[in-house]
């Protein structure tokens, strides 16, 4: 007695589970909290991945970070006669918000002057990736992205 | 459907004491990327919101930050979520008998998994919970100049197993207690307290694909280990763990435990050849891929694997359809490095490079190539934008750079 009524229990609350409603998709499958759209799409289309020949004369290297910080971004841009920049690549070994900043970065350097672009700032690149406050010690690699650009310009 | 259908054939098959060992493992309620696309573990009937459309879960390679429930034990646990809700401390009704009884049952399955009377068992909230418990006996240890060790027995990390029962063994002889966190380890190897001579033992259910929030802990009756009690309250627990114990979360440890004591033998060969799998093909089709942690004194289902010049928590984000965790300070809320990779002498930047693979009771071949698969994929592409891999085919040591600080 108790167990068929145990047993007919047991179908209703197996049948109850599987018709309950479930979180909608997107809740598992983007984790908008920890990865923004905008960076993963940074990954998924990378932009101005790759290397320029370093020895040219019109183009500038920089490289900064270690490799023991989980950090290490290389920022190479061409420049014409005129101080345009005309082309920029980067290469990066860090985390998805690093490589979406450098990849931006190379992104908003085309077709400025060196000097316009020493103006870029760490916090404009984090505001538009929409970086969360818990990547804010990544704000401090847009810094390093900076100075790679500043390293890339005085080699230049 | 076909999911369904195993569900419904695994809650039928089992009772709430788990019979005979079924023929194969039954699947979780999880869904595969790929085959499956277009199903979901809601029958048809059931209007889904109109955005929804085909849902898709990643696979879920993460055993090691918990497991999912085994059909066999939310079996057993359904009947004292629904009917049988007595207090198991009341003693003067059948409510409160029948749910003793659970109790007791549940007690002694998990005494029996690890070799233990069920009267050195006390259930707690969970490992950490017990953890906190034994530590604190200490404080309350009779002769002044007792010490504790304290060891894990598989680590959540790296999956290495420390040689319990030789430290057990040294602890005994030199008369100081012995407590092992036993979270990753019960069920999956064989552990019996008294060959190892263990004093006192964390236990944890949802490790085992028993429920969350609920655990034991084991502690030695003879000789007598006594423990401070960390919450005062009633008295239950035999005054060491005050609280109303609950039910149905101590019945689905209880079920988790047995599940596992049956089928320990054949997941650990299942899983170690699938862990095999994993670790050949990734090797053989990527360079620079190294194992953290010693390859013998291993449980195969925890993989750590650093891939040398791609960051850690880029190729999690690159692995978008797998569930899986890494060491690599961004990952972390603290922002530090495992401290478990440098305890071994990881270098530092294969630290930050460093993906757990989890292996367990419901993963399947498909899954697990389609991991493989995934992750040569991903490793190649990131390490094609990575500085660090470019300099290395231009034949650079990295060791012998300058780096800059930031």
């Amino acid at each position: 007695m108790a167990a068929a009524g145990a047993g007919r229990l047991r179908r209703a609350a197996s049948a109850l589970l599987l018709r309950s409603p479930r979180l909608p998709a997107r809740e598992l499958s983007a984790p908008a909290r920890l990865y923004h759209k905008k960076v993963v799409d940074h990954y998924e289309n990378p932009r101005n991945v790759g290397s320029l020949d370093k020895t040219s004369k019109n183009v500038g290297t920089g490289l900064v970070g270690a490799p023991a910080c989980g950090d290490v971004m290389k920022l190479q841009i061409q420049v014409d006669e005129k101080g345009k920049i005309v082309d920029a690549r980067f290469k990066t070994f860090g985390c998805g918000s690093a490589i979406a900043s450098s990849s931006l970065a190379t992104e908003w350097v085309k077709g400025k002057t060196v000097e316009e672009a020493l103006t870029i700032k760490n916090t404009d690149i984090a505001k538009e990736l929409c970086l969360p406050p818990v990547k804010l010690h990544c704000s401090r690699k847009k810094g390093m992205r900076n100075i790679s650009l500043n390293a890339s310009m005085e080699v230049y | 459907m076909l999911l369904r259908a195993a569900w419904r054939r695994a809650a039928v098959a089992v009772t709430a004491a788990p019979g005979p060992k079924p023929a194969a493992p039954t699947r979780g309620l999880r869904l595969r990327v790929g085959d499956h696309a277009s199903q979901s573990a809601v029958p048809a009937d059931t209007t889904a919101a109109p955005e929804a459309g085909p849902v898709l879960r990643p696979l879920y390679m993460d055993v090691q930050a918990t497991t999912p429930l085994d059909p066999r034990v939310l079996d057993a646990m359904l009947p004292y979520l629904i009917n049988y809700y007595g207090n198991p401390h009341s003693r003067t009704h059948a409510y409160g008998w029948e749910s003793e009884a659970a109790m007791e049952r549940a007690r002694q399955q998990v005494a029996s998994l690890i070799g233990a009377d069920p009267r050195e068992i006390i259930f707690t909230s969970g490992a950490t919970e017990s953890n906190n418990i034994a530590i604190k006996e200490l404080e309350a240890a009779i002769q002044p100049d007792t010490s504790l060790v304290s060891v894990m027995t598989v680590n959540n990390e790296i999956g290495v197993k420390q040689p319990i029962a030789e430290i057990g063994q040294i602890c005994s002889s030199r008369k100081v207690y012995f407590h092992t966190d036993a979270a990753q380890a019960v069920g999956k190897i064989p552990l019996d307290v008294n060959d190892m001579k263990i004093d006192l033992m964390s236990i944890s259910g949802h490790k085992i694909y028993g429920p969350k929030g609920v655990g034991a802990i084991y502690i030695r009756r003879r000789p007598r280990v006594r423990v401070e009690a960390l919450q005062s309250g009633g008295g239950q627990e035999r005054g060491m763990r005050s609280g109303t114990v609950p039910t149905p979360l101590v019945v689905g440890l209880g079920a988790a435990c047995e599940v596992a004591q049956q089928e320990m033998e054949y997941d650990h060969k299942r899983i170690s050849k699938l862990a095999e799998r994993l670790i050949q093909n990734i090797m053989k089709s990527l360079p620079d891929v190294v194992m953290n942690g010693d390859p013998e004194h291993h449980y195969p289902g925890c993989i750590n694997l650093s891939f040398a010049y791609v960051e850690g928590e880029s190729l999690l984000m690159a692995l978008k359809d797998v569930a899986l965790s890494s060491g690599s300070a961004c990952t972390s809320a603290s922002l530090e490095p495992s401290y478990v990779l440098r305890a071994i002498g990881t270098d530092e930047d294969l630290a930050h490079s460093s993906i757990r693979f989890g292996i367990g009771r419901f993963t399947t071949e498909e899954e697990v190539d389609y991991t493989v698969e995934k992750c040569i994929q991903h490793v190649k592409r990131l390490r094609e934008m990575s500085p660090l891999w470019e300099m290395v085919q231009d034949g650079i040591d990295l060791k012998s750079i300058k780096w800059t600080q930031h």
